[in-house]
């Protein structure tokens, strides 16, 4: 009973925990260690005498403790004296968890320091803001055990060794800093999103947690809203982009009927509030693109094209030229696009769509016998048999 | 906190020597952090004479080996060093990041070790 009541506050309320830990002990790893005690000592005070009124009150006071301790027992106390007093204060005054300031902005900003690895920058999320056990994270990215743990905490030893603050950044840094946060959301969505819920963790559902509490902690930021409509806008397709028989369809050949009404209303209320403040970035025009793909009279193929240009103006990379190649394709100009295309043969020659765009720009300009070879390298490289037997069909088709 | 920031990049990468390219950079690198009061203060920084100069030694078995060229044999080379103080790394970033050599090579940033 009283392992299921903590189990339910840590999941729940880890990431506001630690936050507030980390702004008081001042140490990442220190916070960990006193909030990870805490917790042990729950387990046997909440069995002996019950779950206390404001078990997140008790675990926020317990930590402090725990933290004095740590401190006390550290050999280079001369050190630490200021860091005591502090959190003797602290302690004393009982802090109520529900009106302490909510630290967990400042918490994601550390945890996507683009210092840290960008695989890092995930994992220490998922574990420090979704609160994620580490084998839960481990499994996410199919690492073994003491592998992630060794992850989180060299990067742990980092945050406090190189010292990389426990602030948000002020507005010259911002909008980089606020792009690698936005990143890191939309890397644990895609993950989710490909892997599906084999692992047993919903990342889609942790990824749209985490871009809600962002649109909540860092408001009238057009990119934070943008980022929770492209999530929404995607996810609300998500029961639709297979077809009956497993394969992938675009957006375009979807039934209608399965997308989620609520998540695309949402997702087009939000898109608009962005745009209205009138500082585009990357999110938003991704959030116009995935926008659009869900209009009700069909795609707007000129448009979409036009977005990914100004896309590029952000993000040029490859992958991005693709997409832009397609629209361009799709509103008519598949010479324009395969020319495009061709270019990208050096950077993209493992990445699956490559092969099967221009296998379809092949075919779409009439050069049938080339097309066929890159067919047979799309059906080499498909992600499903689904996928495979449709190009297979695709490549017949040329004779 | 002090921080550490070493220079690096390959031979001839920079603007060559009586460009005024060459000159700018100089400029840049007398300046560097006059722009930024509050973010970092300069406590030492030298250039280095280029890899043909150095040499490198180490003991086995208290017997001496010497060896001609630099430690670890790279294209982009240990050519300065800065050392800082800080309040965080941002702070550390945002210095490194005026750095000339960032544009044309490499700079790492480390914390210095505190005892």
């Amino acid at each position: 009973m009283s392992e299921a009541a903590l189990g339910q506050v840590l999941r729940q309320d880890r990431g506001r925990l630690l936050a507030a830990l980390v702004s008081r002990v001042g140490d990442f790893q220190k916070a960990e260690d006193a909030l990870q005690e805490a917790a042990t000592s729950a387990l046997v005070h909440w069995a002996r005498a019950g779950v206390p009124a404001s078990p997140l009150g008790w675990l926020l006071r317990a930590a402090l403790r725990k933290a004095i301790d740590g401190y006390r027992r550290d050999a280079t106390l001369s050190r630490h004296r200021d860091a005591i007093a502090v959190l003797s204060e602290e302690e004393a005054a009982d802090p109520d968890p529900q009106t302490i300031p909510d630290d967990r902005l400042r918490l994601i900003f550390t945890c996507c320091h683009p210092a840290l690895e960008e695989k890092t920058r995930v994992a220490l999320t998922l574990r420090s803001l979704c609160g994620l056990s580490t084998p839960q994270v481990a499994a996410v990215f199919l690492d073994a055990e003491p592998t992630m743990g060794q992850r989180l905490s060299r990067a742990k030893a980092k945050i406090t060794a190189a010292r990389i603050p426990f602030v948000v950044p002020g507005p010259e840094d911002l909008p980089d800093r606020l792009n690698s946060v936005l990143t890191t959301v939309y890397l644990i969505f895609t993950a989710g999103y490909t892997q599906g819920p084999e692992t047993g963790i919903d990342l889609c559902t942790e990824a749209i947690f985490l871009a809600r509490l962002l649109v909540q902690l860092a408001p009238d930021q057009p990119e934070v809203e943008a980022a929770l409509a492209l999530l929404l806008l995607t996810h609300a397709r998500a029961a639709a982009r297979n077809g009956p028989d497993g394969q992938t369809l675009p957006p375009a050949r979807q039934d209608r009927s399965l997308w989620n009404r609520t998540e695309l209303d949402e997702g087009f209320q939000l898109l608009d509030h962005a745009i209205a403040r009138r500082a585009p970035g990357p999110f938003q025009l991704k959030a116009a693109i995935a926008a659009l793909h869900a209009d009700a009279s069909g795609p707007d193929w000129p448009q979409i094209a036009a977005l990914y240009a100004r896309l590029l103006d952000f993000e040029p990379t490859p992958v991005v030229t693709l997409n832009h190649a397609v629209a361009l394709a799709e509103a008519g100009h598949p010479a324009q696009a395969l020319a495009q295309v061709q270019q990208l043969e050096r950077q993209l020659s493992d990445y699956q769509p490559f092969h099967a765009v221009m296998a379809d720009l092949l075919a779409r300009t009439g050069q049938n016998e080339p097309a066929k070879a890159a067919y047979d390298q799309a059906i080499a490289r498909a992600a499903s048999p689904a996928d495979r037997a449709f190009l297979m069909q695709r490549r017949q088709g040329l004779g | 906190m002090k921080y550490m920031i070493t220079l690096y990049a390959a031979p001839g990468a920079e603007p060559g020597y009586g460009t005024p390219e060459f000159d700018a950079m100089m400029g840049e690198y007398m300046t560097l952090g006059e722009g930024m009061p509050g973010v970092a203060t300069f406590l030492a920084g030298e250039g280095l004479q280029g890899v043909e100069t150095a040499t490198t030694l180490r003991k086995r078995g208290g017997k001496i080996e010497t060896m001609d060229g630099p430690f670890a044999e790279t294209r982009e080379h240990l050519g300065g060093f800065y050392l800082i103080e800080a309040a965080d790394l941002d702070a550390a970033l945002r210095f490194a990041a005026e750095i000339p050599a960032a544009r044309y090579g490499s700079v790492e940033v480390r914390p210095v070790m505190e005892y």
